[in-house]
């Protein structure tokens, strides 16, 4: 239930403040929030395989999204930052994938 | 994420396997069968010490997961918004935007070029508006003088008629021919010859009685009237082996009437160049 109030008051609070995202974390937010995304769809799948654990998600989250920044962060010091970035995003969008095909199968069955 | 109460009732049960929660995360993605056989089984039992551990610990816990994902949810939130207002430049990378304000520079530069060049232009149409006064009166100065030497506007002066009479018939073309060449090297400007006008190209043709300029019949006598200095050609006319002597020696005659005023008005039709443009260089 934390879960989807957080981000639930998080999504309502962005909306209502609209606050304009700071010139240096323009590249970095995207990312970030797919990393997240990413940490909570594995939480959702270890919370229906019953081996969720607080302390795992609470330090997947921070980690993913750390490691998904300092890469974008790294490419765009190499001048790859774009590829990297897509990079990033393919392999965080096939996690999402594989962590939606396991909690699908918890639902459905299927 | 549907319950976080439940996952606390239950977790007793599922404490154990939670230390594996990390290792199982991966694997169990490419395995359909695995999880399908999992959710039934309840986990071992021999785990109550550390579900009580957690459990002291869940508040921090979730607290952490609520400020994640309120952090989160606000992230994406602000993320979707900033995508929506900044179409494009706000999330370009640098080297894009170093390619777009290369774009536009060069596009400024263009713009300021074809500035300067309007620029210029209309300096020089409104310094030319006084200009043109004068150019206009040279343009027509020569345009007059062009005319007169291709015969397509009449003109009078100083001059001289000369008259050819041919008694016996025996001036031939060249004999004309030699007249009116005669006349322009003493400084003839313009001239006609029996109401034809002489121009560059005309030409003396056919036999002696029956001669004709540029087509047109001449009967004798032949009368030419022309505009120059009347001195020079009254003296080119009679040097010896001049004109007069000649036309003497084929049984005519020459009468030469210097005159302050004589009126060439026969016209040249004006021939357009078949071949010849004018060239804009200078």
């Amino acid at each position: 239930m934390i879960p989807i109030l957080g981000l639930a008051i998080g999504v309502v609070l962005g909306l209502l403040l609209d606050p304009s995202v700071p010139l240096w974390l323009q590249p970095y937010l995207p990312i970030a929030v797919v990393a997240a995304l990413d940490a909570v769809f594995g939480g959702v799948r270890a919370r229906f395989d019953r081996i969720f654990d607080a302390k795992v998600f609470v330090v997947s989250f921070v980690s993913n999204v750390v490691v998904a920044g300092l890469i974008v962060f790294l490419g765009d010091q190499l001048g790859v930052g774009a590829q990297l970035s897509t990079a990033v995003v393919v392999v965080l969008g096939i996690r999402i994938f594989g962590n939606a095909a396991a909690i699908r199968r918890h639902l459905f069955r299927a | 994420m549907s319950a976080e109460h439940p996952e606390r009732d239950r977790t007793p049960d599922d404490v154990p396997a939670a230390e594996a929660a990390e290792a199982a995360e991966a694997p169990a993605a490419g395995q359909p069968e695995r999880p399908a056989g999992t959710p039934g089984d309840p986990a071992p039992a021999e785990a109550a010490a550390p579900a009580r551990r957690r459990r002291r610990r869940d508040p921090l816990a979730a607290v952490l997961i609520g400020v994640l994902t309120l952090l989160l949810g606000f992230a994406f939130a602000v993320q979707v918004r900033s995508t929506d207002t900044d179409t494009q430049l706000a999330g370009a990378r640098e080297e894009d935007l170093v390619r777009i304000l290369d774009d536009l520079t060069a596009q400024q530069d263009r713009l300021r070029q074809e500035i300067a060049d309007q620029r210029s232009a209309l300096d020089q149409l409104g310094s030319s508006d006084s200009d043109s006064a004068v150019a206009l009166q040279e343009a027509r100065e020569r345009a007059e003088a062009l005319s007169i030497l291709n015969g397509s506007v009449a003109a009078q002066g100083e001059g001289m008629t000369m008259t050819i009479r041919d008694p016996a018939t025996g001036i031939t073309s060249s004999v004309l021919l030699t007249a009116i060449q005669e006349l322009r090297g003493a400084g003839a400007e313009t001239m006609q010859v029996d109401q034809v006008r002489i121009g560059v190209s005309s030409a003396v043709t056919g036999t002696p009685g029956n001669l004709a300029i540029d087509g047109q019949q001449l009967q004798a006598p032949y009368v030419f009237q022309v505009i120059g200095s009347s001195q020079d050609m009254a003296t080119a006319m009679s040097i010896p082996g001049g004109v007069v002597s000649t036309v003497g020696g084929r049984g005519g005659s020459v009468d030469i009437v210097q005159s302050d005023r004589v009126v060439v008005d026969a016209l040249r039709p004006l021939d357009a160049p078949q071949y010849a443009a004018p060239d804009s260089g200078n």
